[in-house]
């Protein structure tokens, strides 16, 4: 690689990739089932329960 | 559904606490020498093991690999067999864990005294060392991955995702910037393969992400694990923590620059660096808030459960830090605190606050749970909170202060535009006072990890001794497609382990490939200097030295584009200047003054004075003296051999360079021998000693000093702005 020419393409598509990412993780966890949510933040909490995930 | 019964494996827990504790006093005494060496600075006079230079990597080594290492293995170990409901995939890997991690400690312990050093921060240690960690760090992995395998639990909890990216990107960092190739496969010289400003890059990506995810992510897992413990509730939002998790490992890669601003790092990769280091906040303080509501409606517990104390004071410690990390990212911030003891304050406020205080509230609830007792004595616990507590205060506050004396006094300029304060030994003694308060603040601290081994000990002779937990729980059921229909991707992405950790992989991996291969490949970023030449064989044996002695502890070689620092030091540093530095010395750290440009500023028999008796040429220096570099043999065996290896990294010496190393060896000891004679004084000295010593006298141009001279005279004058050039300039 000689120059820096062209290159901008990198950044775009690195950008568009993660954007993209993150607007479906954000649009799974606000639709997260709060049944869900409340069995998965307790998995530290209970040791003996089997789960049933 | 069949229940199994197994065993927590809880003997490579107890073993790691115990690492943990021996490792902590370890690393801060010497931590605690060091700052006493500010106060005085021939305190270990004339040892060259125990000369500040090469103390200083052992201090951060054994703080971050072996009092830091050791608890992230002991919490990861812990949590991690719990939060799967399995025994740890395999004890032998747990056991060479364990062991090798301990041998590759007690190795450091002995090489970097000996000045077996890389130089490169955080990463000194020399090449065996290298590979070594690379294999126990795998081991680790292997063993952490076949756990999460052969799992009872489903799902994977949020804490064994920050594992796993710990695992991944420490790997990727870790050999990445220990690329080197050793000058002999029976010695332990290397160099490393990237130059200069390339070899800058890729150290603070490594630098700025060791912080990342060995002193972060390991422990935001171990917060998301023992507070809701500690607690006894679950965390605040779990929705939170997972876009926590996501925005975390994927901005703090791109971080690294900010270590560079105003350096001759291409100004788009600095800029880039500023720009995700800003960002950054958001997502730690996202994990900050979620660990401290994690606490919500059991306020009252913190006033009575030491192991909440800590915790609290180590999350809001994180949340500190993190808060004035990308406030020092900002350019117009960090060309004040960059270079001063600002930065120190910094980072002792995440190692203490956040890394210790965590560690210490960790090693109370565990304690007492792997032993089946009660912890012996509440009323110590308490004392080590409010000791230690001062003692982060008492350290971090006089460090702020010193840092803006420093900025201030370097750049106060007169009316007539020279500087105030022209001699930099001024900026020194003016901050004395507040290296003996940080002095007295390591101290308190120490005092309260005393402390703590005191009550474990008792707490331990006390309790039960079983080894190992029983636990049950069923197998794991195959996931029916009626169950798996109505699944969101990312509840499907926490129970599939393998695409979880590559995909943690792909983000951590881009930050890093878009700053770093264009900076190695595109040619336009580092504008090559005609007159930049390689080292000749004398200051290339000089600059070995210098980086076996540490200089780079607290000296620079970076003139930052700055008016103060122009007229202090001289023209500001350019990129081409550096492209046959293997490593790169730029520091991170003024202490004593920048070096870049200290060629010809001062005479061959200053020098030699100044390395002897630093206080005899500067009058109130805190610089150790080198008596040492005086005395000993330069050892020119493998001068030849390391021209090679500096040939295949690019650096274009001929062939007739390196037959004839010896001899231009010679003849430019020579010239500085002749040099020195020219000060009666040394004369007299060195005469005299000759008789004296008789056979075992070793001519001055055959000893260390001279090659550490030849390259200070060497230091930034490929360039420099010749005096004849400036009186024609001005006609």
């Amino acid at each position: 690689m000689e120059s820096i020419a062209g290159i901008e393409i990198y950044p775009l598509i690195s950008l568009s990739i993660f954007f993209t990412f993150f607007v479906l993780l954000f649009w799974w966890v606000i639709t997260a089932k709060k049944d869900y949510i409340n069995e998965v933040s307790n998995i530290p909490l209970d040791n003996q329960n089997p789960s049933e995930l | 559904m069949e229940v199994q019964q197994f065993h927590y494996d809880n003997k490579v827990v107890k073993n790691f606490l115990y690492a943990t504790m021996f490792w902590g006093v370890v690393g801060m005494s010497v931590g605690l020498l060091l700052a006493f060496m500010f106060l005085f600075p021939n305190i270990t006079d004339g040892i060259p093991w125990l000369s500040f230079g090469r103390l200083r990597p052992l201090h951060t080594n054994a703080v971050i690999f072996a009092f830091v290492g050791n608890a992230i293995f002991a919490g990861v170990y812990y949590s991690t067999q719990r939060l799967l409901k399995a025994r740890m995939f395999n004890d032998v890997l747990s056991k060479i864990n364990f062991w090798g991690w301990q041998a590759i400690i007690v190795g450091a312990a002995i090489t970097l005294p000996l000045g077996y050093s890389t130089s490169k921060e955080y990463a000194e240690l020399e090449w065996p060392f290298d590979i070594a960690i690379a294999v126990i760090w795998v081991v680790f992995g292997w063993n952490l991955i076949g756990t999460i395998l052969k799992r009872r639990q489903r799902h994977l909890y949020v804490a064994i995702w920050f594992y796993i990216a710990t695992f991944v990107t420490v790997a990727v960092l870790h050999i990445f910037n220990s690329l080197a190739l050793p000058v002999s496969f029976g010695g332990m010289k290397s160099y490393s393969v990237y130059a200069g400003v390339q070899d800058a890059l890729v150290q603070w990506w490594y630098g700025h992400n060791a912080v990342a995810f060995f002193l972060t992510t390991p422990f935001l897992g171990l917060m998301y694990y023992f507070v809701p413990k500690a607690a006894n509730r679950p965390v605040y939002s779990y929705r939170l923590s997972i876009v926590h998790f996501w925005s975390l490992i994927f901005i703090y890669i791109w971080a690294g620059p900010h270590h560079l601003l105003y350096t001759a790092l291409p100004s788009w990769a600095q800029n880039l660096g500023v720009a995700f280091s800003i960002m950054l906040l958001m997502p730690s303080w996202g994990g900050m808030i979620n660990g401290l509501l994690t606490l919500r409606g059991a306020w009252d517990k913190v006033r009575t459960d030491p192991v909440l104390k800590f915790m609290v004071v180590a999350i809001t410690g994180y949340g500190m830090a993190t808060f004035e990390g990308p406030m020092l990212s900002l350019k117009s911030v960090n060309a004040m605190a960059h270079f001063t003891d600002w930065i120190i304050a910094h980072v002792h406020v995440g190692a203490l606050a956040w890394n210790g205080f965590l560690t210490f509230g960790m090693i109370y609830y565990l304690v007492p749970k792997l032993f089946k007792t009660k912890l012996y004595s509440l009323a110590l616990a308490n004392l080590h909170f409010w000791i230690g507590t001062l003692g982060i205060i008492f350290y971090a506050l006089p460090m702020y202060v010193a840092g803006f004396q420093q900025w201030a006094m370097w750049k106060q300029f007169n009316p007539d535009g020279t500087l105030v304060y022209g001699n930099f030994l001024e900026t020194v003694t003016a901050i004395m006072p507040l290296y003996w308060m940080r002095a007295i603040g390591g101290t308190l601290y120490i005092t309260g990890m005393l402390i703590l081994v005191v009550n474990v000990i008792i707490t331990i002779v006390k309790g039960n001794k079983v080894t190992d937990e029983l636990a049950e729980a069923a197998t794991l059921q195959r996931v029916s497609k009626r169950r798996a229909a109505g699944e969101g991707w990312h509840s499907w992405l926490e129970r599939k382990p393998v695409k979880l950790t590559l995909l943690a992989t792909v983000a951590i991996l881009i930050g890093g490939i878009v700053q770093i291969i264009p900076t190695l490949l595109v040619k336009s970023n580092i504008p090559t200097i005609a007159s930049v030449k390689p080292y000749t064989p004398l200051e290339l044996e000089g600059r070995d030295l210098y980086i076996r002695e540490g200089c780079v502890g607290c000296h620079s070689q970076m003139v930052r584009p700055f008016r103060n620092e122009v007229e202090r030091y001289g023209e500001y540093s350019k990129a081409g200047e550096f492209v046959y530095d293997h490593p790169f010395l730029w520091g991170s750290k003024r202490t004593g003054p920048d070096l870049h440009r200290i060629g010809g500023k001062y005479s061959d028999n200053w020098h030699l004075n100044h390395m002897y008796d630093p206080q005899s040429t500067s009058s109130g220096s805190i610089m150790p003296s080198y008596k040492w570099l005086v005395r000993d043999a330069l050892d020119k065996s493998q001068t030849e051999a390391k021209m090679k290896v500096m040939v295949t990294l690019g650096v274009p010496y001929t062939e007739e360079d390196i037959t004839n190393a010896q001899q231009h060896m010679d003849a430019q000891g020579t010239k500085i021998e002749k040099n020195l004679y020219t000060d009666p004084d040394f004369a007299e000295n060195y005469e005299a000693d000759k008789d004296a010593e008789g056979d075992a006298f070793i001519e001055m141009r055959n000893r260390e000093i001279v090659a550490v001279i030849a390259y200070l005279q060497r230091l930034g004058t490929d360039i420099k702005v010749k005096e004849q050039d400036v009186s024609t300039s001005k006609n």
